[in-house]
């Protein structure tokens, strides 16, 4: 500690830069923040719409589903329902994480395992939905 | 608690009281309900994802997959399914107002939480009485 009259000085061997690095918000927050927002507005809509086609396909048959799907449009708004839901959902779960894990290795191998989950879960969706309606 | 200072010191910081000493006021209530609930329906995806692949892969299993949807077990994840999402679009579409800087004052925070619980109990019993007529 600098006694009086000295001026403060710091005993580490890391630049300012250094320390500062990987804590701050590096200018990244206000894209996760924005993308977060964008895609919770277009999931009002696209949500809507997929709970009135999925009340239609109660009782559906495999049958129903790919007729359902036949039309480009639908097919189209179900890709887009499926992007925005796992953007968003990867967006959210990682503030989760990182607002109740401490450790950083833990944290980050749960960020780096739910974004995985959610890119896998989004391709087989997007996949199975193509197949469906390409198909028909 | 045990933290860094700006010279990258370790210090010792007082905590401010937490959680477990407020009374819940319902914007708290509502605050961590949306953040459950998100949770959840990320949990839920599975179920969409599993519509969807056994629909894409094979006719039984579809059917065998439509079948549990519509047991009792079923119907319980779907209407759980239901409410966490309308509920979580309701909270979604409150914070989206407030972050025009709308609704800040103590009574606008209140009614409008009570609005969210309100729209969800009605939006939530239309979807599953819609539903069950056409089912």
């Amino acid at each position: 500690m600098p006694g009086p009259g000295q001026m403060p000085h710091i005993d580490m061997l890391r630049s300012p830069l250094g320390r500062a690095r990987g804590l701050g918000s590096a200018r990244a927050g206000s894209k996760h923040w924005w993308a977060q927002r964008l895609t919770s507005i277009a999931l009002v809509p696209l949500t809507l719409w997929f709970i009135w086609s999925i009340l239609h396909l109660t009782a559906a048959s495999h049958a129903d589903v790919s007729d359902w799907l036949a039309s480009p449009v639908r097919l189209a708004l179900l890709l887009a329902l499926i992007a925005a839901t796992f953007h968003h959902l990867q967006l959210g779960l990682q503030v989760v994480i990182e607002d109740y894990v401490p450790q950083e290795g833990v944290k980050l191998a749960a960020i780096l395992a739910v974004k995985g989950l959610c890119i896998l879960l989004a391709l087989i969706c997007a996949v199975s939905a193509l197949a469906l309606g390409l198909n028909s | 608690m045990v933290a860094r200072n700006s010279d990258g010191k370790l210090v010792r910081r007082p905590l401010s009281p937490h959680v477990q000493v407020y009374r819940w006021p319902l914007s708290m209530a509502l605050s961590i309900t949306h953040r459950i609930t998100g949770v959840g329906l990320g949990i839920g995806t599975l179920l969409m994802t599993a519509w969807l692949l056994t629909a894409a892969t094979s006719e039984n299993g579809f059917e065998r997959f439509q079948y549990f949807l519509g047991s009792a077990f079923g119907m319980f994840l779907l209407f759980g399914w239901t409410v966490a999402l309308v509920f979580h679009m309701m909270t979604g579409l409150r914070h989206l107002w407030m972050d025009t800087g709308h609704g800040y004052e103590e009574k606008q925070y209140r009614n409008s939480g009570i609005a969210v619980l309100a729209g969800t109990a009605l939006l939530t019993v239309l979807i599953w009485v819609f539903g069950l007529i056409i089912w």
